[in-house]
């Protein structure tokens, strides 16, 4: 019988990592695991090992990621890398699959540390090779020193797009045009935010690093219209500035970016409620300021429970392992309050400025909501028009577009559709997405093989559902 | 009745799954004014969650009509899917190549054969041929079969089809015929009245001439308003998918299939636990360790989906299906095996209820067969 | 097209792909070693057949879907290359045998 862990935290961001690392060094039992073979999550991607060894390459908030690195190696912390979580249970059970085995792991409390990822952004030809996310550039410059070669493109809007940007010239790599999606009024509803904004870390660093690219590289400014085009992979790329005219642009790569979302396949599948969030346009589970969910025993820590970036996630991951450490008995309420003081403070200061970059950057409509025949759904080819076919047919929410289309049905498990299908649909009901609602999500969260499924423990009740009845 | 309040529809079906759209598809193919109210997004549905078999072997042991009907729908099903291929161009994928029920040790063997000879000879038992087939003979269709595959029963007329397809071709059938579908109405209560039946909803009250009750778990609650009984209860069963595979089986075999579209669906469990559709690891391994069993190879597949749905189950595992007495014109259907019987419900139940009468025939489905005074 | 930036270090590793010599680094996910050697196109689709490469890089889309060492369906972007492992691009729906 495996012993059951105090405390286990899924993802070795900076939130898992942080709230680790508190957990560990004030005395519980407590083991960090995570799919990828090394810690950082995905800002600090192959911090220990990044064959990019120019620490000007990637900038001083990624080496950041060594500060958090070194107290989790020393916390006393288990870490169990290349583990994939597949389900938890209402019983705290953890489901993993590692090198090929598949275990349960009990724990008595659990902090979900996912991350975020990449928001879907469905363009005509997304498809296509050549056409990747800009994150997915950024990870193959951070573990493996590749950047994109022959005529590169960025499009999109967000920090994350610049960051690549800054990052690749200060790699030596050619960019030759960043095509910027950010709508002009963007601008306007963002300005009342300015403020706060101006108080805040990022604006400094920030405004360099933008005016170093836009010095470099050619910017097309206010896009309105996307397409890749390309026999067999991307060739081109087809825009449109404002009401302008089509213009095309050679591209053998096109990096795609509108921003992250939280993950919230694991925490949708253990049952956790979720909300609409409108200024972010996504789901994200409902929380309370400790990242404790609706569900005994599970709380989020970090971009999972709601976008706010990599310095927030630490902080966040501290607040929730206090918590943690009070629910399992270990500090009193008064105890966590009081050593939550600091890391609350922390969180403020790191959050200032968030509304203005979520307002200015928060994605068009027409690229939320993309055209009849765009793929949404990349697994099962099904596009932007059917699902309006499908609320012609009486679908009201994603999953009777699910069993009607099969959309969201593949291996993705709706990740890279269900914020484009939520929009599509409630644009075409004239409801919010919060009414339309999500997928229901069931284990396995990531693929695991019957073999490892069917060398699971079982109970005497649980064989004889199937064999006995 | 008077002109002025004439109902809204000839016809209300509550419940838009596979039992209410089939029927509903039915009544609407025969010129009926048909509404189908339906719960949203999120709702307590088997027809997004079963199997798609339609199965024939083994079933009917204690209702010999039952058998009969499930023969008479398998037969009726080639035809059903052409009718909606030809208006809605969608394909459902009925195909009936026969089917294998395998069996893991000579005890099984003996069990399945013992059942199945119980099972027709029964009196007024309809007639169809099955086979004991041995190890060797289940090998010579199926070579993968794993080692401790001892024998299987066989039946040719066995088959499957693309369940959630044909959920869709009925939904696009319906809007075609004129049938008014309605999400988000779900019904709360219904009132005979004038001879028709008052349908108050989530979104607003309708009138119809007419009520079928093809809710699910939910008629259980609906049908005393209209002076009817369904006494089901949700039976949990979990399913596995694993991802695409090139084509390896083409025969149903029990509780496992290969999807048209490539994924092999496993099944199936049997667990009485109210209204959780809460996934239990413990259950899908023990359905991944019998199916591996059976098929070795599937070992290596990747899972991509697995679920838990409720069976909507009568007391004695048959369908109900009765009119009422105090209040005519108000039907219910109930049964579990809706895509075996979807061809049923369109062409043999609906003609029935557009006409406004159950037969004869019908009488055995009655829900009063339940009414039995327990022995003191 | 990718290329690897001039002065990043690490361990070479010998392995295949379609049965053709290759190398990449030691820290190379499958996927990043596939770019690495040009290789634009990882698989096509079950559903209609069309090319597609890996698009997120972080185990999300499965667009990487790649045969290794003759298990079909494998994530390229999640598995780290190793010495002597055999890469294949993979056409269409995985075979059950491998
Ligand atoms: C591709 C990408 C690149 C980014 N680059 C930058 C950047 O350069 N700079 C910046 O400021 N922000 C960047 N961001 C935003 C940044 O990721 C977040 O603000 C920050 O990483 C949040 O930290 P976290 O700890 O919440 O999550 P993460 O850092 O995302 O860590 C989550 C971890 O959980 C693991 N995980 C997820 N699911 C499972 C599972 N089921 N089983 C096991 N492990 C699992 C993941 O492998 C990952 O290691 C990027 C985001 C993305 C998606
Ligand atoms: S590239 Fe997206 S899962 Fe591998």
């Amino acid at each position: 019988m495996t012993t059951r862990y105090d405390l286990a935290v899924i993802g070795a961001g900076p939130a898992g990592l942080a709230a680790a690392t508190l957990a560990a060094k004030r005395g519980v039992s407590t083991v960090l695991l995570d799919e990828q073979p090394a810690p950082g999550g995905q800002i600090y991607r192959a911090i220990t090992q990044t064959p990019v060894r120019n620490p000007s390459v990637l900038g001083s908030d990624y080496w950041h990621g060594a500060d958090l690195v070194g107290p989790f190696r020393d916390s006393g912390a288990d870490y169990l890398p290349g583990s994939t979580v597949w389900s938890v249970s209402r019983g705290l059970e953890i489901g993993l699959s590692r090198e090929g085995a598949a275990r349960l792991l009990p724990a008595k409390h659990i902090i979900l540390a996912t991350g975020a990822l990449e928001r879907p952004f469905a363009i005509p030809g997304w498809t296509l090779p050549g056409v990747m996310g800009a994150g997915a550039a950024q990870i193959l410059l951070k573990t493996s020193g590749l950047v994109a070669s022959g005529n590169v493109v960025l499009a999109g809007t967000g920090p994350l797009l610049w960051l690549l940007a800054w990052q690749y010239l200060r790699a030596g790599a050619r960019i030759d045009t960043i095509l910027d999606t950010t709508p002009r009024e963007n601008w306007r509803q963002a300005m009342p935010h300015m403020t706060e904004f101006l108080r805040s870390g990022y604006i400094g660093k920030g405004l360099k690093l933008l005016l170093e690219v836009r010095r470099k590289v050619k910017v097309i400014g206010n896009v309105s219209a996307l397409r890749a085009e390309g026999d067999g992979r991307v060739q081109s790329v087809v825009h449109r500035q404002g009401d302008g005219a089509e213009a095309r642009l050679p591209a053998d790569t096109l990096l795609l970016h509108h921003g992250v979302v939280p993950n919230i396949n694991l925490a949708n599948a253990i049952g956790c409620a979720q909300n609409w969030d409108e200024g972010q346009r996504c789901w994200v589970p409902t929380v309370d300021d400790w990242g404790a969910t609706t569900v005994e025993g599970v709380s989020i820590a970090g971009d999972g429970a709601g976008i706010a970036g990599a310095l927030a996630a630490e902080h966040r991951g501290r607040l929730a392992a206090l918590d943690a450490l009070h629910r399992l008995g270990r500090i009193d309420r008064a105890e966590r309050d009081r050593d939550a003081a600091p890391h609350r403070e922390a969180l403020d200061r790191a959050q200032r400025g968030r509304v203005f970059l979520d307002t200015l950057y928060k994605p068009a409509r027409d690229f939320r909501v993309p055209q009849d025949d765009t793929i949404v759904c990349r697994c099962e080819e099904v596009t932007a028009g059917q699902v309006r076919e499908a609320v012609k047919l009486g679908c009201s929410g994603p999953n009777q577009t699910k069993s009607f289309l099969r959309c969201g049905m593949g291996p993705c498990q709706g990740r890279l559709c269900g914020p484009t299908v939520t929009e599509v649909i409630a644009d075409a009901r004239g409801v919010s997405p919060a009414e339309v609602g999500y997928y229901r999500l069931r284990p396995p969260v990531k693929p695991i093989t019957l073999a490892e499924l069917a060398s699971l423990p079982k109970s005497e009740d649980e064989i004889n559902a199937v064999l006995h009845h | 009745m008077s002109a002025h309040n004439r109902p809204d529809y000839d016809i209300a079906v509550v419940g838009g799954g596979l039992v209410g759209s089939a029927t509903a598809w039915g009544l609407a193919r025969l010129g009926q004014k048909v509404a189908i109210l339906d719960e949203g997004d999120i709702a307590v549905r088997p027809s997004r969650g079963n199997f798609a078999l339609v199965w024939v072997q083994g079933k009917g042991l204690g209702m010999p009509e039952y058998a009969g009907w499930t023969k008479g729908s398998s037969d009726r099903w080639t035809g059903f899917a052409g009718m909606l291929r030809d208006q809605t161009g969608i394909d459902v994928h009925y195909e009936r190549p026969g089917g294998f029920m395998p069996l893991l040790s000579e005890a099984e063997v003996e069990a399945r054969a013992a059942q199945l000879s119980r099972l027709h000879n029964q009196p007024s038992m309809v007639r169809y041929d099955y086979e004991m087939l041995d190890r060797a003979a289940v090998a010579k269709e199926m070579p993968y079969i794993g080692k401790d595959v001892v024998g299987a029963s066989y039946c040719a007329l066995d088959g499957h089809c693309n369940s959630l397809r044909l959920l869709r071709a009925l939904h696009a059938g319906l809007g075609l015929h004129g049938a008014a579908y309605l999400p988000n109405h779900r019904v709360e209560r219904i009132e005979p009245r004038d001879g028709g039946f008052r349908l108050i909803t989530s979104a607003g009250e309708l009138g119809a001439g007419k009520v079928v009750l093809a809710a699910g778990h939910d008629s259980a609650r609906l049908a005393p308003m209209v002076g009817l009984s369904a006494p089901v209860r949700p039976e949990r069963g979990h399913i596995i998918v694993t991802e695409k595979t090139a084509p390896f089986l083409k025969f149903p075999v029990g509780y496992i299939r290969q999807t048209d579209e490539g994924g092999v669906m496993i099944g199936d469990s049997f667990e009485d636990v109210g209204f959780d559709t809460t996934v239990r690891n413990g259950v899908t391994s023990t359905i991944a360790e019998r199916a591996i069993r059976i098929f070795p190879l599937l070992g290596k597949l990747n899972v991509v989906r697995t679920w838990a749905a409720l069976r909507v189950m009568s007391p004695d595992g048959f369908p109900i299906y009765e009119q009422s007495t105090s209040a005519p014109g108000a039907f219910v259907a109930t049964c579990h095996s809706g895509v075996t019987l979807a061809a049923n419900h369109a062409l043999a139940l609906a003609p029935h209820i557009a006409a406004g009468r159950l037969p004869e025939e019908f009488t055995v489905f009655s829900a009063r067969r339940f009414d039995v005074p327990k022995a003191a | 097209m990718f290329q690897r930036l001039p002065n990043a270090s690490g361990e070479r590793v010998s392995f295949t792909i379609d049965g053709r010599p290759a190398e990449a680094l030691s820290g190379d996910s499958v996927a990043a070693a596939l770019f690495a050697n040009g290789v634009q196109t990882c698989r096509s689709t079950p559903v209609s057949g069309a090319p597609r490469a890996p698009y997120c890089m972080m185990g999300v889309c499965f667009d990487c879907l790649v045969i290794i060492d003759d298990v079909g369906n494998q994530q390229g972007c999640q598995v780290r290359v190793r010495p002597g492992m055999r890469v294949e691009t993979q056409n269409g729906k995985r075979e059950i045998a491998r």
